[in-house]
C-alpha cells in the first residue's frame, strides 16, 4: 500500500463517527437520492447517484466497523479499498457533487449524505485524490490569503474606488465597531458594487462597521477541497482579526460556502467556541427590518424569484428571511417549484466552479436550474451568493436565456430610502 | 426424526438459538455504532438539536412531493410491503399467540381472511419491487448479491405462511409450518448481518440528520 493511500484510509477512518455508521448501516439501495440530485437527473447516469458517490468510505466502515466485515477482513473475504478505486472516485466526490444536500433531504431513512460526502474528501484529498484546480486554488488561499489570489491592494482599490462613488469613507480596521465584515474574492473581483451597496446600507440603518486589512476573505477552499487543517488555519485568520479588533460579530457575505465555514464549522475546526457571533448578511439585514432601522421606497416591478443558494438556506438555515426582504422590493415575486430547503443546486457549488474539469458536468446539470424557472418564467433572478450568480449567468448564457442575475443585498439598498431626504418626516 | 419431534425442534431450540442470534446482533450492531460516538458541536445553535431529530425520525416516514412524484413506484410498492409485513407478522392471531407466549402480553388480531388478503397484496407488492429493482437503472445498479438475499428471506415467510395455511403444496401439513418457522428462523439470523438492520437504525439515522439540520434551524 503506498503511504498517500494509507494516509487517505486512515482519514476515512477517523472520519467515521456514529452518523455516518447509522447512515450506512440504513441504506436499503433504493436509489430515491438519485432523483434529488441534478447530476444524475440531467445526465441520467446511475453512477452519479449520491449514496454510490460514498462507496469507498462506505467499505470502509464495513471493514473496520462493523462486527461482520471485520472477520469478513480477516480472513481475506472483502475487498480493500485500492488508489486505483479512489482515482475513479474522484471525479464522483469533487465533480459531480456540490455537497448541497438536496439528497439528506429525501432519504427515506434520514441518511445525510451530504455530511457524508464532506467527511469523504478529507480521506480523498489525504490520498492525493483531490482535482489539481481545487489543490491550486487551496494553495493560493493559504499563500496568498484568496483562492483566487485577490490580494490586499486589491480590496484597497476597490474600496477606493466605491468611496469615491459613494462621498464618504468605508470604515477599514476600526477597533470596537460592532460587525467586521468579511467579503468573498468574487465579490472583490466580479461584484464590487456589493461593497458599496454594504455601506450605503450600514450608513443607512447606522450600523457600526468595519473591514478588517488583515481578514477580509471569507471563503474558504480546506473545507471544499477536504484538508482540516487548512480549514482551521483559513478560520484562524478571521477569528484573530476580529478578536484583535473587538468585534461584536462577524458578517458572512454573500457567498454560500463561506457561511458553511465560519458559521458552523469554524469553531469545530479550531476547537473552541467563538468569542463573536456570525451572522450572514441576509440575517443581519432581516434583524434590521424586523427593527424597522432599514426603511426602502418603491418596489420592482419586474417578476422576481428567488435562489436559495444552499449552503445559505437547506444547509445554513437562512430560509425566511430573504423572503421577508424580497417582499420588500419586489411586487411580484414568485417562488419556483421546490423552493427554499428544498430548491435545486445551481450546480456550480462545493468546489466544483473552481474546479475546470467539471464545467462541461455543471453546465450540463444547470438544465435542472432552467426546468425549475421555465416552470415561472421570471424577469430576473435574485440570490445571495456570488458563486451562484456566476454559474446562473453561465448557465444562462449556455441555454441561451436572458435574465439579470441580482444580488439581493444590492437590490435592497438600491431601494434604500434616503435618509437625508426624509429625515424631516421621522 | 419424526414429523413432530421436527416441529418441536424448530419451535424449541432452534428457535431459541434465532432469538439469541436476532437479539445479540442487534444489540452489537447497535452498540458499534454508537460507539464511534461524535463530536460536541462547538458553533452556536440556532436551533434544538434533540427537537429536530425527534422531528425528523417522524417528519421522513412521508416522502416529499417530489420524491412521491418521480419515483411514485418505489414509493407505493415499498410503502404496501413494509406495511403489510408488519400487519402480518404482528396482528395474525396464530402470531399473536406466539407473542404472548414469550412476552406474555397479548393483542387483538386482525380476522383472519383480512390478514389472508393482506398477505397476497404483500407478496404481490414483493414481486413488484424485485421487477423493479431488476428494471430500475438506478436500483440494478445499486444492487448486490445481498440485496437479492434479503429479498428472498423476506417474502420467504410469507410464501411458506400462506402455503401453511392453505396447506397446499406437496408436503404435509406439519412439515408445511415446519418450513414457515424454519424461514422465520432464517430471516432472524441473517438479520443483523444484512440491510435488514435498517429497521433499527433508521431511526437513529433520522434522528442524527434532523439533529445535525435541527442544531442548525433547518427542518429536514
Amino acid at each position: 500500500m503506498s503511504a498517500s493511500l494509507e494516509r487517505g484510509l486512515n482519514a476515512f477512518k477517523e472520519q467515521i463517527d456514529a452518523p455516518v455508521a447509522a447512515f450506512f448501516s440504513s441504506c436499503v439501495r433504493c436509489g430515491l437520492c438519485a432523483e434529488a440530485c441534478l447530476f444524475y437527473t440531467e445526465t441520467d447516469s446511475p453512477k452519479y447517484t449520491p449514496i454510490h458517490k460514498l462507496e469507498p468510505l462506505r467499505r470502509v466502515w464495513q471493514q473496520e466497523y462493523t462486527f461482520w466485515g471485520r472477520y469478513a477482513k480477516l480472513f481475506g473475504l472483502s475487498k480493500p479499498v485500492t488508489d486505483e478505486e479512489l482515482t475513479d472516485w474522484e471525479t464522483l466526490v469533487y465533480d459531480s457533487c456540490t455537497m448541497c444536500g438536496r439528497c439528506s433531504m429525501v432519504c427515506p431513512v434520514g441518511n445525510d449524505i451530504a455530511y457524508m460526502i464532506r467527511k469523504m474528501r478529507e480521506g480523498m484529498a489525504a490520498a492525493g485524490h483531490a482535482p489539481p484546480d481545487l489543490i491550486g486554488a487551496t494553495q493560493r488561499a493559504v499563500t496568498i490569503g484568496s483562492p483566487m489570489g485577490v490580494k490586499l491592494p486589491a480590496l484597497q482599490a476597490q474600496i477606493r474606488h466605491a468611496e469615491a462613488e459613494l462621498g464618504f469613507s468605508i470604515p477599514v480596521d476600526v477597533e470596537s465597531a460592532d460587525y467586521m465584515l468579511l467579503l468573498s474574492s468574487m465579490e472583490i473581483m466580479n461584484f464590487p458594487e456589493f461593497i458599496s451597496a454594504i455601506a450605503r446600507i450600514f450608513k443607512h440603518a447606522n450600523v457600526s462597521w468595519t473591514i478588517s486589512s488583515e481578514a477580509f476573505e471569507a471563503t474558504n477552499s480546506g473545507i471544499q477541497i477536504g484538508v482540516s487543517e487548512i480549514a482551521a488555519e483559513l478560520v484562524n485568520r478571521i477569528v484573530t482579526a476580529a478578536e484583535k479588533l473587538r468585534v461584536k460579530s462577524v458578517i458572512s457575505p454573500e457567498c454560500g460556502h463561506a457561511y458553511m465555514a465560519i458559521r458552523w464549522e469554524g469553531p469545530n475546526l479550531i476547537g473552541r467556541p467563538y468569542t463573536f457571533k456570525v451572522v450572514h448578511i441576509l440575517e443581519l439585514l432581516d434583524d434590521l427590518r424586523a427593527q424597522g432601522r432599514l426603511k426602502t421606497t418603491g418596489k420592482e416591478m419586474q417578476r422576481l424569484t428567488y435562489h436559495d443558494p444552499c449552503q445559505v438556506s437547506r444547509r445554513g438555515g437562512v430560509v425566511q428571511q430573504p423572503r421577508n426582504l424580497m417582499n420588500m422590493v419586489a411586487e411580484n415575486f414568485v417562488e419556483m417549484p421546490e423552493t427554499g430547503t428544498m430548491n435545486w443546486c445551481c450546480g456550480a457549488g462545493g468546489g466544483v466552479s473552481s474546479n475546470e474539469r467539471a464545467d462541461d458536468l455543471r453546465l450540463k446539470a444547470f438544465n435542472r436550474k432552467k426546468k425549475q424557472l421555465d416552470a415561472i418564467h421570471p424577469d430576473a433572478i435574485v440570490s445571495a451568493c456570488s458563486n451562484c450568480r456566476i454559474h446562473l449567468e453561465d448557465g444562462l448564457e449556455e441555454y441561451g436565456m436572458d435574465m439579470p442575475v441580482l444580488s439581493l443585498t444590492e437590490t435592497i439598498a438600491e431601494h434604500l430610502v434616503d435618509n437625508e431626504r426624509s429625515g424631516s418626516e421621522e | 426424526m419424526s414429523e413432530t419431534e421436527l416441529l418441536l425442534w424448530v419451535r424449541g431450540p432452534a428457535l431459541q438459538i434465532a432469538t439469541l442470534v436476532f437479539l445479540l446482533g442487534v444489540v452489537v450492531r447497535i452498540g458499534e455504532i454508537l460507539m464511534l460516538g461524535r463530536k460536541k458541536n462547538l458553533a452556536e445553535a440556532r436551533g434544538s438539536a434533540v427537537a429536530g431529530g425527534l422531528r425528523t425520525v417522524l417528519s421522513r416516514m412521508i416522502p416529499d412531493r417530489g420524491t412521491l412524484r418521480r419515483s411514485t413506484f418505489n414509493v407505493v410498492a415499498g410503502y404496501v410491503f413494509h406495511i403489510g409485513f408488519f400487519l402480518v407478522l404482528f396482528f395474525f392471531a396464530p402470531h399473536i399467540l406466539v407473542f404472548q407466549d414469550v412476552l406474555g402480553v397479548s393483542w387483538p388480531s386482525i380476522p383472519t381472511p383480512v390478514i389472508d388478503a393482506i398477505t397476497v397484496v404483500t407478496i404481490i407488492a414483493l414481486l413488484a419491487v424485485l421487477v423493479h429493482r431488476l428494471q430500475h437503472k438506478v436500483m440494478r445498479f445499486l444492487s448486490r448479491f445481498q440485496d437479492y438475499l434479503v429479498w428472498l428471506v423476506t417474502i420467504l415467510p410469507l410464501v411458506t405462511g400462506y402455503l401453511a395455511f392453505h396447506r397446499v403444496g406437496i408436503a404435509p401439513p406439519t412439515m408445511l409450518i415446519v418450513v414457515h418457522i424454519l424461514s422465520v428462523e432464517l430471516l432472524m439470523v441473517i438479520f443483523p448481518f444484512t440491510k435488514l438492520m435498517h429497521a433499527f437504525t433508521l431511526f437513529m439515522a433520522r434522528y442524527y440528520n434532523g439533529s445535525i439540520a435541527g442544531y442548525k434551524g433547518v427542518n429536514s
